[in-house]
């Protein structure tokens, strides 16, 4: 399995969390294989928020899940904190649980309507938590408190009296509660209604500074993915296609997806220019069967013979920026044509 | 955008909706999902509609469409469409409206799709039903339809079903059916809110296309203030079952008056902000519209809010021009509104808060407020 390379990973005493070669597949029908994930390699540093982007069935959310090992990746190491995770025993796993939570996209149906707010808050804390009860009451109240909820109130009250907004204030205190280093995100914000969003967002933020958080942010709206993060990962069909610092990402996006993406994001501004060329829709790709070479040649305007044979590597554009494409729509600092060419041809479909 | 298609021509309104009100029976009260709306709309344009959840953006298309919103509503007002009077017609003779003159596509195209029927079946059993064709002619047309709504490789992909296509291809279909008989208006209620961001650019270019060269009139109904921007004559914002602000596309944005509507642009993060620009925020919730808050129902979440708010509901009034209406008492960018929004601030108000510094305030905070001043129950 040809891997999209791991140029843009930084130096190990920089990072926190180091995912490298991540490979997830299922089994389909007919002992075929979908290739969720594809040798994706990525690395958060402390402190920082990495977002990610991409469409519906890019694989984020397995590319989360297999961080915080919820199921374990097919292949590829998951380090935390210079420890790789995928090879724990379960216990020392259980124990390590309590540095990384992730919170869903769906706060109402992950939070169990018919428990105590209170209950569903200190619900980690009954598993890894203090058991003295009035330890873990005092959490509970602190935790509600910093996502902007009164415990007073919300404690007794059931989770399915709150509205969306709250019942996901409160799934981030649960998440919040065992004091982790790590939250992955999947889509927080996507169910709910813009005024409740920017809430969100900025609650993210407060709380990041206060606990020095460092956040796995989720999400397929591009601006709200540049709000929040430091960093940018761009996922296609299972493979990364773009890394880079955010604002940087989008002032000059160097991949053809990224800026097909970046093209087609609605703005709140009637002067934007708008492409109202495009009406086609292309046949999408399947998981099933990615295509051989570049998965995005499919769609690709740039796309040559070369894309269909040989995988693009991930290769430098600027310091902070880094894009897996033959024919990237910025200067690369150092393309090796050579090298490019010299790469095993990829096994094809 | 403004004037295209437009030009040498004198358009019709071929809408009119006047004091339209929608009211659902409940046991805890009336619902006034809709509340008073008026606007009209001329041959060719198109009207967005956008509004919070539950602010009654589809309860006022399917009402002006006549479609079936239960037993227990209560509708009153009047819905002039080419001079018919649409509220009092028999559903028979709305038989003879729906399909062939006024449209809709829904957010979830299999609304309108039989799942066991092909596709290409499905259009043609359309054209045949409302247009006196033959069986033949019908075929062609359906073909010519899909084609029209770029279906890939449209001949094969006729005996598709829908299951067979992508969420992307399937709104084209419904699409294709919804335009079959050339409707003089269509209504397109979040129509691409299912869909990843480069298929919703497509099927928006695909209305706007349609829209244009069949000089239709178009509402399109969104949540979304970026779907809107660029593609629509005129806005309409809706909070809490009334037309709030409504103006041409570039005025709303250029010369918003009204405090909603300047919170929902304010509150959208954007790709040509920096990042971590801390947003402003709404604060609170929409209204329980059973026992709406008293006076303006914008009042509890407003940045702006004074006594006078709270006590009497502002109606719609013209900005500089008529195309412009808004209701509030202190418009955005009035030195009125600066004052109150100085008092607020010193009052330390957390709505004010949240929206001058993004200041994190919970619901219940604003909740309270409200059963406190007696507003709400
Ligand atoms: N348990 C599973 N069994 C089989 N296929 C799966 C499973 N989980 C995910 N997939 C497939 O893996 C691919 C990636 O899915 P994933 O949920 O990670 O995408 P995503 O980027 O999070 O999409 P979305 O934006 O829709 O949430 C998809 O094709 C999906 O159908
Ligand atoms: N049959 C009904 N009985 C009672 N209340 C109803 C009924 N249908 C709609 N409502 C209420 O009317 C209000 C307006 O609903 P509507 O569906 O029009 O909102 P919307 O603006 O389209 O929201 P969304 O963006 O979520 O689609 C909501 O409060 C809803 O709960
Ligand atoms: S490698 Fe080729 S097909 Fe892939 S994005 Fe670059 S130009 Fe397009
Ligand atoms: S009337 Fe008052 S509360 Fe309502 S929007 Fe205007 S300023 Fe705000
Ligand atoms: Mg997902
Ligand atoms: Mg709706």
């Amino acid at each position: 399995m040809a891997g999209t390379g791991k140029a843009h990973l930084r130096d190990r005493a920089e990072t926190l969390v180091r995912v490298e070669d991540l490979v997830m597949e299922f089994p389909a029908p007919g002992g075929k294989k979908v290739h969720a994930v594809s040798g994706i390699s990525l690395d958060v540093a402390e402190g920082e928020t990495l977002g990610i982007v991409g469409e519906s069935g890019c694989g984020k959310s397995t590319t989360a899940k297999a961080m915080i090992q919820l199921p374990p990746p097919t292949s590829g190491s998951v380090e935390f904190d210079g420890t790789d995770i995928t090879k724990l025993s379960p216990e020392e796993l259980r124990q390590m649980r309590t540095d990384l939570q992730i919170i869903f996209q769906d706060p109402i149906s992950s939070l169990n309507p018919r428990r105590k707010v209170g209950e569903v808050v200190a619900e980690p804390l009954r598993v890894w938590g203090p058991s003295d009860k009035n330890e873990q009451r005092v959490k509970v109240d602190t935790m509600l408190d910093a996502v902007g909820i009164d415990p007073d109130v919300a404690r007794d009250k059931r989770a399915h009296e709150f509205s969306g907004g709250q019942c996901q204030r409160i799934s981030i205190a649960r998440a919040l509660v065992l004091e982790p280093r790590v939250i992955i995100c999947d889509e927080p914000v996507s169910a709910l209604d813009v005024s409740v969003q920017a809430q969100i967002l900025n609650l993210l933020e407060d709380l990041k500074a206060k606990y020095n958080l460092t956040l796995v942010f989720i999400a397929h709206d591009l601006a709200v993915v540049k709000n929040i993060s430091d960093r940018v990962a761009v996922m296609y069909l299972g493979k990364l296609c773009e890394v880079s610092e955010s604002n940087e990402l989008y002032a000059n996006p160097a991949h053809p997806y990224t800026s097909l993406l970046l093209g087609s994001s609605p703005e709140p501004d009637p002067l934007a220019t708008i492409n109202l060329e495009v009406v086609e829709e292309a046949d999408l790709p399947s998981p099933i069967n990615p295509p051989s070479g570049c998965r995005f040649r499919t769609r690709c305007p740039r796309a040559t013979e070369l894309c269909e044979r040989v995988e693009p590597q991930i290769q430098k554009v600027t310091d902070n920026h880094y894009v897996a494409c033959h024919f990237p729509l910025v200067e690369v600092e150092d393309l090796d044509e050579t090298a490019v060419s010299a790469l095993p041809q990829h096994e094809g479909k | 955008m403004e004037s295209r298609g437009t030009v040498g021509r004198v358009d019709r309104k071929i809408l009119v909706v006047e004091d339209l009100k929608t009211h659902f029976k409940l046991p805890a009260g009336m619902v006034k999902a809709v509340d008073g709306v008026s606007f009209d709309l001329k041959q060719g344009q198109t009207l967005g509609v956008v509004g919070e959840s539950g602010s009654g953006k589809t309860v006022l298309s399917r009402t002006i469409m006549r479609l079936t919103l239960g037993n227990n509503v209560h509708t009153s007002g009047r819905v002039s469409f080419e001079d018919r009077d649409i509220l009092s017609l028999s559903n028979k003779e709305m038989q003879k409206i729906w399909g062939l003159e006024m449209a809709m596509v829904f957010q979830d195209p299999m609304t309108s799709l039989n799942p066991v029927v092909k596709i290409g079946r499905q259009v043609t059993e359309h054209v045949r039903k409302h247009l006196n064709v033959s069986k033949s002619e019908a075929k062609a047309t359906a073909l010519q339809l899909l084609k029209g709504v770029r279906i890939p490789e449209a001949e094969a992909r006729f005996n598709a079903y829908p299951h067979q296509l992508s969420g992307g291809m399937r709104q084209r279909v419904s699409i294709a059916i919804a335009l079959a008989c050339g409707p003089k208006i269509l209504f397109a209620d979040e129509p691409t809110t299912a869909l990843d961001v480069t298929v919703q650019h497509q099927i928006l270019n695909l209305l706007n296309l349609q829209q244009q060269e069949r000089h239709m009139a178009m509402i399109l109904v969104t949540h979304d203030l970026g779907v809107v921007a660029g593609r629509t004559n005129d806005i309409a914002v809706m909070y809490a079952g009334k037309i709030v602000e409504k103006a041409p596309t570039w005025m709303l944005f250029s010369r918003v008056q009204h405090p909603y509507t300047e919170a929902l642009l304010r509150s959208i993060p954007r790709t040509n902000q920096k990042n971590h620009t801390r947003l402003s925020a709404i604060a609170g919730r929409p209204p329980d519209l059973i026992n709406p808050p008293q006076g303006c129902k914008f009042s509890p979440r407003c940045p702006y809010a004074q006594d006078k708010c709270r006590e009497e509901e502002p109606t719609l009034q013209a900005a500089q021009s008529d195309e412009h209406q808004f209701a509030c008492w202190y418009p955005v960018g009035t030195p009125e509104n600066k004052e109150a929004f100085e008092k607020n601030l010193a009052a330390q108000l957390p709505q004010t808060l949240a929206f001058a510094e993004g200041k994190v305030v919970d619901e219940s905070v604003i909740d309270n407020a409200v059963a406190l001043s007696g507003g709400g129950s």
